[in-house]
C-alpha cells in the first residue's frame, strides 16, 4: 500500500467527530500504518462546522489532505456534506449521515434548509451511503452514540479486520458506555 | 518499540517530562492549551495555570532560577504579554533550562490576529526551535532544555496550530533519575538587571547568538533531504511536511532551528541550485535573512504572507495549479460558531443589544455576542482591552454618548489584565459601566480552572478570587451582582448603571453550562405551545441554537436533545407560549 488514503471528516461542533476520527486513526496505527490527522479545537467548535482529516499508508507527510485527494467523505450531517464535496476525488466515496441540523440562519427562519441534498450527492457520487445515525443510536440505546454507529458504517467500506475496529472503540470509550456503543457500532456494520 | 499516537501538544507535554521538567506553568489559549493539560499525569512536575501569561513566565523564571528545569507555555498573543520579563530573560540567561513555548495561530482559527513569533525570536535574541510532526515535537522538547543549559539561554519552542492539533505516531523514551535537587544559589551580577549588570549581560547575548549559530551549522536538526539535485528547498515547521508532498524530488534544507538561522549550511545548500525556493507560512522570516546574505531566492513572490499554507496553496502559488476548494455558494447557509444553548451570557447580550449599548468587548466565549441576531460587540482588541478601551471611548463622547458605553469581559479575562483597566477606571474617574460575565472558568479555551473558580489545574481545592470584593476594594462604589437568567432584574439593572454618571460594574454570576461540576441540578427541557405561539420571533433574537423557526406553520420550535431549560426564552415571550415538557410532550 504506497498510496496514502485519505478520510475527511465533516460535521458540526459536539458531534463527536473527534473521537471518531482518534478510533478510525487507532485502527490503522494498530493495522501497521503510518497516520496523521488534524483538526482544529478552540473557538471553531462552538456549534460551528467541523472537520478533521485523517491520512494513513505506509508514509505520510502532510496531515492536511492535499485539495481535491479526498479519497471518502466521513459526514455526520447532510449540509456540511455538501459543504465540502468539491474537496473529494473524482470516483470518490461518501457515508453520511441523515441527521439535518439547522444552521443560525436557518433556526432564524432568514433562509431555508436546502432540499433533495442527498439525491445531489448521490448524483455526483454514486458511491454514496446513507445513514439514519440518531435512529440507530436510539435503538442501541443512547442518541450521543451516532459517531459509532457511523464508524460501523465506515468499517464497511474500509479493509480492516472487525477485532481492529472493537480493540480501538473498547480503548477510547468509558467503560460504562461501551455495551450502548459496541452496539451501535454493530448497528452501523449492518447498514448497506 | 510501541509507537503511540500523540497530538503535538501531548508529545510536548512528555517531553518535558522525558527531559526532568519539575516546574510547568501557562495561561489557557488556543492552540496550546493541551500542553498543561496532559502535562498533570505526570505527577513529578508541579503543573499550575497563572492568571496571565506574563505571571506564568516569571514563574518559569524563578523555577528556572532555584535551578529546576521549567517549561512555560502560551499562545503566540501570549508573548506579548510576557515580552517584558522575556527580553531582559534573555540578558540574566538560566539555572535550569527554562523552555518557553509559542503556539502561533496561522489563519486565525481562534484568534484575533496572526502575528509571527519567529520575529520575537530574534526580537529578544532567544533561540527558537520548530519541530515539524510529535516525535519532533517530542525530542525538540528534550533538546531545547539542552541548549538552554548549554548556552545559557531561555528556549523557544515554536508550533503552530497544524503541528499542536495533529497527532502522529511517537516513540516514547524515559524520564532521567540523575534530576539535580534544586537549591538557592546567589549570582547577582548574572540575575540583578541594573543598568551596570546588564550592559554586561548584552555583550553576552551578543556573542552567544554568534556562537549558536555556528554551532547549529553541525547540528543533526537542520537536516537536508537529496532529491533529484535540479531544484532546492529551504524551509521548516510544518511547511517541510507540504514541501515532501508537493516537491518529493526537490532537494531540501530543512532548519529545525530558526534563530539563529544557520547561516553557512545556508549558504553551502544554496549554491547547488539554480532554482531555489523558501517555503514558510506568514512572514518572510528566512526569506529576509537569506535575501540579505545575497542569495536569490522564490518565495513569498508566489505564496501568500496571509493565511496557512496548504499542499494546493503552495501548489498553486508556485505553480499556477487550479485547486478545488469546499463550497462557500450563498444557497448552503454558513453555519459560524455560536454560544451554546444554556449559556448564561445569551440574555446578557440580548438586553445589551435592546439598551443599544456600545460595547467595548473583550477575548472569550462571549465574543460571540457580536454574531446576529445578538450582534452586540462594538470593539475586540486583545486579553483585558475592554475596560481601557471604554474607558478611553468615554473620555470623547457627549454625556448623553457616554452613557451607551458599556466594557464586557470574563472572569478569567477580567483577573488576565482587565483589573488594572478597572483600577484606572476609578483612579481617573471614568462614567463607563463594566459587566464582568461570571461562569466560574475559563470557558473558551476548553474550560480551564483560574483564580475565580474554586479549583486548581490538578482538580484540587483553592481559595477564591471573590470578584465583588475585589471591584469593592480597588474603589468601585457601585458592584451590583446578578443573575443572568433573571432577565428582567438583567435589563433594569443594566439600564440603571448605564445611566450612572460613574463607574459601575455588574457581575453576572452563572456558572458555564458545560462544567458538569457546577450544574448538579438537572433541568426539564422546554417546548413551544403551537397553540399559544403568535409566531411574533421575539424568542428569536437571542439565537439560541435549540430554538428553530419552523416556516411551514410559521410558529418556533424547541430541539428538546440540546435545550438545557434555562428559560431565558421563556422569559422572552409574552404569550406564556414556552412551556416544561412533561411526560406527555
Amino acid at each position: 500500500m504506497s498510496k496514502v488514503n485519505n478520510i475527511l471528516l465533516a460535521g458540526v461542533g459536539g458531534q463527536g467527530i473527534l473521537l471518531a476520527s482518534e478510533v478510525i486513526s487507532e485502527v490503522m496505527l494498530m493495522a501497521g500504518l503510518d497516520v496523521k490527522k488534524n483538526e482544529i479545537h478552540g473557538m471553531s467548535q462552538r456549534g460551528g462546522s467541523v472537520v478533521s482529516h485523517v491520512r494513513y499508508g505506509e508514509k505520510v507527510y502532510s496531515s492536511i489532505i492535499p485539495e481535491g485527494e479526498v479519497d471518502i467523505l466521513f459526514s455526520f450531517e447532510v449540509l456540511e456534506t455538501c459543504r465540502y464535496l468539491p474537496l473529494l476525488r473524482k470516483n470518490g466515496r461518501v457515508v453520511v449521515n441523515d441527521w439535518k441540523i439547522a444552521p443560525p440562519s436557518v433556526a432564524l427562519g432568514k433562509q431555508a434548509y436546502p432540499d433533495n441534498l442527498i439525491e445531489s450527492i448521490r448524483l455526483q457520487f454514486p458511491a454514496t451511503t446513507v445513514v439514519s445515525g440518531l435512529d440507530l443510536a436510539l435503538e442501541a440505546g443512547n442518541s450521543k452514540a451516532v459517531n459509532t454507529v457511523l464508524l460501523g458504517a465506515l468499517s464497511n467500506i474500509l479493509d480492516f479486520d472487525r477485532e481492529l475496529w472493537l480493540t480501538a472503540l473498547r480503548k477510547m470509550i468509558p467503560e460504562r458506555l461501551l455495551e450502548v456503543n459496541l452496539k451501535a457500532f454493530d448497528f452501523g456494520c449492518q447498514v448497506k | 518499540m510501541k509507537k503511540v499516537l500523540l497530538s503535538g501538544n501531548e508529545a510536548i507535554a512528555r517531553g518535558s517530562y522525558e527531559a526532568g521538567a519539575l516546574v510547568a506553568c501557562a495561561y489557557p489559549g488556543t492552540p496550546s492549551t493541551e500542553i498543561l493539560e496532559n502535562i498533570i499525569q505526570y505527577k513529578e512536575i508541579d503543573a499550575s495555570w497563572a492568571p496571565n501569561e506574563k505571571v506564568a513566565l516569571e514563574v518559569g523564571i524563578g523555577a528556572c532560577f532555584g535551578g529546576a528545569r521549567a517549561l512555560v507555555t502560551m499562545k503566540h498573543v501570549g508573548v506579548n504579554v510576557a515580552a517584558d520579563p522575556l527580553f531582559t530573560l534573555s540578558y540574566t540567561g538560566v539555572r535550569g533550562g527554562l523552555v518557553l513555548v509559542t503556539a502561533d495561530d496561522p489563519e486565525l482559527h481562534s484568534s484575533q490576529n496572526e502575528q509571527d513569533n519567529r520575529n520575537f525570536a530574534k526580537f529578544a535574541k532567544v533561540p527558537m526551535l520548530e519541530p515539524a510532526d510529535s516525535q519532533e515535537a517530542l525530542e525538540y522538547t528534550k533538546l531545547a532544555f539542552e541548549i538552554s543549559e548549554q548556552f545559557d539561554t531561555p528556549v523557544f519552542l515554536r508550533t503552530t496550530t497544524r503541528i499542536s492539533h495533529s497527532k502522529s505516531a511517537v516513540i516514547l523514551g524515559e524520564r532521567p533519575t540523575d534530576i539535580p535537587e534544586p537549591k538557592l544559589a546567589r549570582d547577582p551580577a548574572k540575575l540583578v538587571m541594573l543598568p551596570g549588570n546588564a550592559r554586561k549581560r548584552h555583550q553576552i547575548v551578543e556573542q552567544r547568538t554568534l556562537d549558536l549559530e555556528k554551532w547549529s551549522c553541525q547540528q543533526a536538526f537542520n537536516q537536508i533531504d537529496k532529491g533529484a539535485e535540479e531544484v532546492g528547498v529551504i524551509t521548516s515547521g510544518v511547511s517541510y511536511q507540504y514541501v515532501k508532498e508537493v516537491l518529493p524530488d526537490a532537494d531540501v534544507l530543512k532548519i529545525g532551528m530558526v534563530y539563529p538561522l544557520p547561516k553557512q549550511l545556508i549558504r553551502d545548500f544554496a549554491a547547488n541550485y539554480k532554482t531555489l525556493y523558501v517555503i514558510e507560512e506568514l512572514d518572510p522570516f528566512i526569506e529576509e535573512q537569506v535575501l540579505a546574505m545575497g542569495i536569490k531566492v522564490i518565495g513569498k513572490d508566489k505564496l501568500s504572507i496571509c493565511g496557512e499554507l496548504t499542499p494546493g496553496r503552495i501548489q498553486q502559488g508556485l505553480f499556477g495549479k487550479n485547486i478545488p476548494e469546499e463550497d462557500t455558494s450563498a444557497d448552503l447557509p454558513q453555519r459560524p460558531p455560536n454560544m451554546c444553548p444554556g449559556c448564561p451570557h445569551r440574555g446578557v447580550f440580548m438586553e445589551l443589544s435592546r439598551a443599544k449599548a456600545y460595547v467595548t468587548g473583550d477575548i472569550g466565549c462571549y465574543t460571540l455576542g457580536f454574531m446576529p441576531p445578538l450582534s452586540a460587540m462594538d470593539t475586540c482588541i486583545c486579553m483585558g482591552a475592554s475596560i481601557g478601551n471604554a474607558t478611553g471611548i468615554s473620555k470623547v463622547l457627549s454625556d448623553e454618548e457616554q452613557r451607551k458605553v458599556v466594557a464586557v469581559i470574563g472572569d478569567s479575562t477580567f483577573l488576565h489584565t482587565g483589573i488594572n483597566g478597572l483600577m484606572d477606571m476609578v483612579y481617573n474617574q471614568s462614567t463607563a459601566t463594566v459587566i464582568i460575565l461570571d461562569n466560574r472558568i475559563t470557558a473558551m479555551t476548553g474550560r480551564q480552572e483560574n483564580p475565580t473558580s474554586g479549583f486548581t489545574l490538578n482538580k484540587l481545592e483553592a481559595p477564591r478570587v471573590d470578584i465583588e470584593q475585589l471591584c469593592k476594594a480597588v474603589g468601585v462604589k457601585h458592584v451590583k451582582v446578578i443573575d443572568p437568567y433573571n432577565i428582567a432584574l438583567t435589563r433594569k439593572t443594566i439600564r440603571e448603571e448605564m445611566a450612572r454618571p460613574e463607574t459601575s460594574v455588574i457581575i453576572t454570576t452563572r456558572p458555564c453550562i458545560l462544567v458538569p461540576r457546577d450544574n448538579l441540578e438537572r433541568r426539564t427541557p422546554l417546548f413551544v405551545d403551537h397553540d399559544k405561539c403568535t409566531g411574533c420571533k421575539a424568542c428569536l433574537r437571542l439565537g439560541c441554537p435549540a430554538i428553530t423557526w419552523d416556516e411551514e406553520n410559521k410558529k418556533s420550535n424547541i430541539d428538546k436533545i440540546i435545550c438545557t431549560g434555562c428559560k431565558v426564552c421563556q422569559q422572552t415571550c409574552g404569550f406564556d407560549a414556552f412551556q416544561e415538557c412533561g411526560d406527555n410532550s
